[in-house]
């Protein structure tokens, strides 16, 4: 189910009438909400299942209902959804010092980077969005865009948490952005492809009998490449240990000290979304995408979408497993970790990966 | 519909290079930047170049975008917002300009342009690759000596400044 079979799809229907143009726009438009409302709801969810985890790991019970009438539901479960409902009815505060027009365009500018990135993701055998050939590439480089929103951000509060959080961050996403690129182009060389689907494919059958032929099991040095992945990844969506761009004990809230309501809304979808997209890249170039973990066994559409979605909350709840296990790094142990550890690593690994493409398989 | 399209990257292409030059705030310029470069990302994409589209995002959005607004940002003070550009010898510039522009379209009508069918190519990644490995090796690895040269260059100047 590719944007041009949804294009064909409405041209088909009732809607005919509206002409190749107005098909290729409406199938844009319901393209645009499915990936809003998986966001969304993605985002709902994962802020409920975070503050259980966070208060099981600290043995509190955390958000319950407070019994007939009032609000949160049955074990809290309502309490994202009535706190998503406050934040879109919150007064809008733009500071009279900032810069009025980038204070409003920023977080759209860092939503639209994550946003975008979804249309390259393979959620089962047929359902991806665009099936294009740099697929993963496009992903990776999209990925800039929310740099800038969030050093616009901080620039446009006028605050110098804000531009503090927003220079921390920026510095930490470009220099973890290339451990992370590194680590993939161990996994693209054995491919021979950027293509998603390409990837995918690459990870049928099984190695030695028993583990199915995902990248994380096929050699070391892939093996070695998932965690130098996701480490970076966690990094990237701004995550515990690796949150000083808004280290509340030193900045208050780091970009988005300014921001309230709606906009600030924007902030925490992006960041939920951005962490689907980079447990969403790690499931497909190294879990094996939308391949079952028994291979043969319950595969098909809907079995794909389920094993890719259930690959993703895996690696989703992992990340919240280890927001709340480890303190958080100083600035120059954050450098030091992607300079000095991490980007080693991985040259190490790629060249590791080129040698055994080479004379091992 | 190619032909919408193309017209909607060209009109979003122009209209922020236009705010890039006209704007009297360089922190707007430096945004509108942003769009442009995603408007020629775009064209290469249009055209099927795919690899190239992204590597222009990667490379002008991913970096040199956000060098230009961190330069902006460090500077002037963090406090003032306000920073604006005026310009200067408008008349020379405004020669300049014509005689470009002159240039520039007699060198259009005057190419004879390789005319391809509009097909979707097999792979465009692949034929890259074989040219920058194989064909074109040498240029490939002196440019990247220098680039590194560059990068050493740009570290010493930093520390002789501490």
């Amino acid at each position: 189910m590719t944007i041009t079979w949804l294009i064909e799809w409405v041209n088909d229907s009732w809607l005919g009438f509206l002409g190749l143009p107005g098909a290729f726009i409406l199938a844009v438009i319901i393209a645009g909400l499915a990936i809003f409302g998986l966001v969304a709801v993605h985002a709902i969810v994962a802020v409920y299942v975070e503050r259980k985890v966070a208060a099981f790991m600290q043995d509190r019970i955390g958000p319950m209902g407070q019994g007939p009438g009032l609000h949160a539901g049955k074990w809290g479960l309502l309490q994202t959804v009535a706190d998503a409902l406050k934040l879109l009815v919150k007064e809008d505060i733009i500071p009279a010092a900032a810069d009025r027009k980038l204070f409003v365009l920023a977080p759209f500018i860092l939503f639209l980077g994550a946003f975008i990135a979804f249309v390259a993701l393979p959620f089962s055998e047929s359902l991806v969005l665009a099936d294009f050939n740099v697929g993963l590439f496009y992903i990776l480089a999209v990925s800039s865009f929310g740099v800038i929103g969030l050093i616009l951000a901080g620039w446009a509060s006028n605050n110098k948490w804000s531009l503090y959080g927003a220079m921390r961050s920026a510095a930490q996403i470009i220099s973890y952005e290339i451990p992370a690129a590194i680590s993939l182009i161990a996994v693209i060389l054995l491919v021979g492809s950027l293509n998603m689907q390409a990837i995918t494919s690459a990870q049928s059958g099984t190695v030695w009998g028993i583990l199915p032929n995902w990248f994380v099991f096929q050699n070391p040095f892939t093996f070695m490449a998932f965690f130098i992945y996701f480490i970076a990844g966690i990094a990237e969506t701004n995550r515990t240990p690796f949150d000083i761009p808004e280290a509340e004990s030193e900045l208050v809230a780091g970009f988005h000290t300014e921001y309230s309501g709606m906009r600030w809304a924007f902030f925490f979808l992006s960041e939920y979304a951005n962490m689907f997209i980079v447990c969403g890249v790690a499931v497909v170039v190294f879990l094996g995408g939308w391949q079952s973990p028994i291979p043969g066994l319950m595969t098909g559409r809907i079995w794909g979408l389920f094993w890719f979605m259930g690959k993703v909350v895996f690696l989703v709840l992992i990340m919240m497993w280890i927001r709340w296990t480890f303190p958080r790094l100083r600035v120059d142990q954050l450098m030091n970790v992607s300079w000095k550890v991490l980007l080693p690593l991985a040259f190490f690994n790629l060249f590791g990966a080129g040698i055994w493409s080479l004379w091992l398989d | 519909m190619a032909t919408v399209t193309f017209w909607l990257i060209i009109l979003l292409t122009v209209f922020s290079a236009l705010i890039v030059v006209g704007s009297s705030q360089l922190i707007y310029s430096a945004v509108a930047l942003l769009f442009t470069f995603v408007g020629v990302a775009s064209l290469y994409i249009f055209l099927w170049a795919d690899f190239i589209g992204v590597v222009q995002i990667v490379i002008y959005v991913g970096g040199i975008l956000i060098l230009v607004i961190f330069g902006i940002m460090l500077t002037n003070k963090i406090t003032s917002v306000r920073i604006s550009h005026t310009s200067v010898q408008r008349g020379a510039g405004a020669a300049a300009v014509v005689v470009l522009f002159i240039l520039l379209v007699t060198m259009i009508l005057k190419t004879p342009w390789l005319e391809i069918a509009a097909v979707e190519p097999d792979q465009t990644v692949a034929s890259i690759g074989k040219m920058l490995m194989i064909d074109y090796l040498l240029p490939f690895e002196i440019t990247s000596v220098l680039l590194l040269g560059a990068l050493i260059g740009a570290a010493m100047l930093a520390r002789r400044g501490r």
